[in-house]
C-alpha cells in the first residue's frame, strides 16, 4: 500500500509538467495583455513596458516557463497580477468553501444516486424503474445552471425558504448543493442500476438465492458489493470535477470559491492564478483518483495495487 | 402420465406435469408474442438416496427443470411435492425454509461463488440461515465442511479466487452440504472441469452421498459421467421425457430411437465401435414452436406419418423403464 501511493505520487511529477506546460502556453496565446490591464486604462506605453518588466513578462517563452516550474518546485505558485496576494493563497481561502460544497454535493449524489439505482435496478421494467429513469435522464441532461436557476426562482424568490445567493449558514448550503448533486445522483443512478443488472444475473446470486438468503441480504450484501466498483469511479470522478469544476454553480449562486477565482483569474489574465489554479485542482483530481484506486482494492480483493 | 415404478421405495421429490414457460415479449408495449416452452409437462419421481439423471441436448429444458424444482424460476404449472409438500404452492417466506432440504451445486465454479466473500463466509452464511448450529460452533463445522470436500481448514480465510477450478467446485459443494440437504440438484456440476479433475469430483459426490445419505437430481449433458454417477437415467428432448429407466437397462437396451442415437455417440477408446453411428440430421427444433405430433419427429430416422400427427405417451415397457414412442 505504502509503495503504491508513494509511486502514484511520483507518477504525478510528469502529469503536472503537462498541465502546467499546457497552461502556460495557451494562457500566453490568449489574446489580452496583463500589463496593460494592470497599467490601467489610458496608461502611457511607458508604464506599461515597466509593468511588463516588473512581472518578468518581457522574457523569452522558455525562460519564463523555467523560472515558474522553479518557482512552484519550490512551494511558490507566485503572485497573483490582480490582487498582490501570493496564489497559494487565494487558493487556500477559498478552498474550504469549494470543499464544503463538493462534500455536500457529493454526498447527495451518492445516497440519491445508490438509493434510485438499487431501487430501479431491483424492479427492472416496472413503472417505478420506468420513472427513475426518465428523471434520471432529464438530470443528465439539464445543465446545471438552468437547474440553479430554477430552484433559485422558486426555493428563494417565490417561497423564500433558502437565501438566494451567498455562503456561510447551512441553508446558503442547500441549492448549491441540490445544483451540483442532481446530474452526479443522475450519472450515478443509471450506472448502479446497469451495475446491478449485470450482478443481479450472475450466478452466485443465483447461488444466494438457492441458499436460501433473503432478498434483502441478496441485494444489498451480495450483489451491491460487487456492483459498487463501476459506481466508485463515477462517483471519484464526479468529485474531482467538483473540486475544480463548480465554476458555473458558485457564478449562479455568488459563492466565492475556487472555481470563481478561475473564471475571474481567466477575465483578468492573471497568469500565475490561472495556472496556479489549475495545478492545484489537478493534484486534488489525482489525489481523488487515488483514492479511488485504494478504495477499488477494498471492494474488490482480486485487484492488486501495482 | 406419471412413472410408476419402485413402489416399495418412497419417493423424495415427486414432479407432476412440471411446466415452465418463459414469455416472450415484442414490440414498443412488450407485449407477449409467444411463449418459449422450456419444459413441457414433465413428471418423475426421485427416491431417497438414488441418483437419478436427467441428460439431453442444450435446451432440452433439463437445467430448467432443475431451476423449476428449486423455484429459482417460477414454474408456469405443476406439481413439486417434496417429502408430500407442494414446494410450487409455497411462498417465498415458507420457500425459503424449505431451501435447506434442498440444494444446489451449479455449472460454473468460477461464476457461482460470490467473489467478495472467502469461503469461511460464504460457509458461515449458510449456517446462519440453516440456523441449526449456536454461532460458536460455526467455525468448528465450517471447518468440518472443508474437511469433507477435500480443502485445508487453513484455507477458509481466502476468496474464490485463490482456488482452482476443481477447487472451487468442492466449495460449491461444501456449501450446498453446509446446511445439511437431503436433495442436491447438481445442474452440469462437473461440465466445466477438466476431465481428471471431473472425476475426483464425481468420485467425491458418490462418497458423500454414502456418507450422508444424500440425494442427487444430477443434470448432464455428458453420458460418460452419468454413468458413472447415475441409479436412473432420464433423457429429455426439446422439454419433454422421451425415456427413463434404470442406468443399466438404458445403456445396455435404449428404446428411443433419440436415446438410440446419443449413445451411439459415445465414443469408445481404442476400438472401432460395433454397430453404426446414428448421425441425427438438423438442429434441435424451436420450442417456440414444437413440431405437432413427437416432437422428434423432425430429426427422427424411423419416424413414420403417425408421429408427425399424434404425441406419443411416456408407456412403461418393463420394470422400471418408459419410453414415450410410437414404435416401440
Amino acid at each position: 500500500m505504502f509503495v503504491f501511493i508513494v509511486r502514484r505520487i511520483l507518477q504525478m511529477f510528469p502529469v503536472l509538467l503537462g498541465v502546467t506546460l499546457v497552461v502556460f502556453l495557451i494562457m500566453h496565446m490568449v489574446p489580452g495583455d496583463p500589463a496593460m490591464l494592470m497599467a490601467g486604462e489610458g496608461a502611457t506605453q511607458q508604464r506599461i513596458n515597466e509593468v511588463r518588466h516588473g512581472l518578468g513578462l518581457d522574457r523569452p517563452l522558455p525562460v519564463q516557463y523555467f523560472d515558474y516550474v522553479n518557482k512552484v518546485l519550490h512551494g511558490d505558485l507566485g503572485d497573483s497580477i490582480r490582487s498582490n496576494r501570493p496564489v497559494l493563497k487565494e487558493i487556500l481561502v477559498r478552498l474550504p468553501t469549494t470543499l464544503e460544497l463538493s462534500l455536500a454535493s457529493i454526498a447527495l449524489t451518492i445516497f440519491l444516486g445508490l438509493l434510485f439505482g438499487i431501487i430501479s435496478a431491483s424492479r427492472q421494467n416496472s413503472p417505478i424503474d420506468m420513472i427513475i429513469m426518465i428523471v434520471a435522464l432529464l438530470g443528465v441532461s439539464l445543465p446545471s445552471f438552468w437547474i440553479g436557476l430554477m430552484l433559485m426562482y422558486y426555493f428563494s424568490v417565490k417561497i423564500h425558504m433558502f437565501p438566494v445567493a451567498g455562503w456561510g449558514t447551512l441553508r446558503h448550503m442547500v441549492l448549491p448543493a441540490i445544483t451540483l448533486g442532481i446530474g452526479g445522483a443522475a450519472i450515478v443512478a443509471r450506472m448502479t442500476r446497469a451495475s446491478m443488472l449485470e450482478v443481479i444475473r450472475q450466478d452466485y446470486v443465483r447461488t444466494a438465492r438457492a441458499k436460501g438468503v433473503t432478498e434483502r441480504v441478496v441485494i444489498y450484501k451480495h450483489a451491491l458489493k460487487n456492483a459498487i466498483i463501476p459506481v466508485i469511479t463515477v462517483v471519484g470522478l464526479q468529485f474531482g470535477a467538483l473540486l475544480g469544476g463548480t465554476v458555473l454553480t458558485e457564478s449562479v449562486f455568488a459563492i466565492n470559491g475556487v472555481g470563481r477565482l478561475i473564471v475571474d483569474s481567466i477575465r483578468a489574465r492573471d497568469f500565475p492564478t490561472v495556472q496556479g489554479t489549475v495545478l492545484f485542482v489537478s493534484v486534488m483530481f489525482m489525489l481523488v483518483n487515488m483514492v479511488v484506486d485504494i478504495l477499488y482494492k477494498y471492494f474488490n480483493k482480486r485487484i492488486e495495487l501495482n | 402420465m406419471s412413472v410408476k415404478v419402485g413402489r416399495e421405495r418412497q419417493p423424495l421429490l415427486e414432479v407432476k406435469n412440471l411446466k415452465q414457460y418463459f414469455p416472450m415479449k415484442g414490440g414498443i408495449l412488450g407485449r407477449t408474442l409467444n411463449y418459449v416452452r422450456a419444459v413441457d409437462g414433465v413428471s418423475f419421481d426421485v427416491y431417497e438416496g438414488e441418483t437419478l439423471s436427467i441428460v439431453g441436448e442444450s435446451g432440452c429444458g433439463k437445467s430448467t427443470t432443475g431451476r423449476a424444482i428449486l423455484r429459482l424460476d417460477e414454474p408456469t404449472d405443476g406439481e413439486i411435492r417434496f417429502q408430500g409438500v407442494d414446494l410450487a404452492g409455497l411462498n417465498h417466506a415458507e420457500m425459503r425454509k424449505m431451501r435447506k432440504h434442498l440444494q444446489v451445486v451449479f455449472q460454473d465454479p468460477y461464476a457461482s461463488l460470490n467473489p467478495r466473500q472467502t469461503v469461511g463466509r460464504m460457509l458461515e452464511e449458510a449456517l446462519g440461515i440453516a440456523a441449526v448450529l449456536p454461532k460458536a460452533k460455526w467455525r468448528e463445522r465450517v471447518i468440518e465442511l472443508l474437511e469433507n470436500v477435500g480443502l485445508r481448514a487453513d484455507q477458509a480465510g481466502r476468496y474464490p479466487h485463490e482456488f482452482s477450478g476443481g477447487q472451487r467446485q468442492r466449495i460449491g459443494i461444501a456449501r450446498a452440504l453446509a446446511v445439511e440437504p437431503k436433495l442436491v440438484i447438481c445442474d452440469e456440476a462437473v461440465s466445466a472441469l477438466d476431465v481428471s479433475v471431473q472425476a475426483q469430483v464425481l468420485n467425491l459426490l458418490k462418497s458423500l452421498q454414502q456418507r450422508f445419505g444424500l440425494t442427487y437430481l444430477f443434470i448432464s449433458h455428458d453420458l460418460g459421467v452419468v454413468n458413472h454417477i447415475s441409479d436412473r437415467v432420464m433423457v429429455m428432448y426439446l422439454g419433454k421425457i422421451v425415456e427413463i429407466a434404470e442406468k443399466s437397462t438404458l445403456f445396455e437396451n435404449p428404446c428411443h430411437p433419440y436415446t438410440r442415437a446419443l449413445l451411439s455417440a459415445i465414443p469408445v477408446p481404442g476400438q472401432e465401435k460395433e454397430g453404426e453411428r446414428i448421425i441425427l440430421q438438423g438442429d434441435v427444433p424451436s420450442p417456440l414452436q414444437p413440431p405437432s405430433g413427437c416432437r422428434f419427429h423432425t430429426r427422427c430416422f424411423m419416424a413414420t406419418e403417425r408421429c408427425k400427427i399424434a404425441e406419443p405417451e411416456l408407456r412403461p415397457m418393463g420394470e422400471e423403464h418408459s419410453v414415450a414412442c410410437h414404435l416401440v
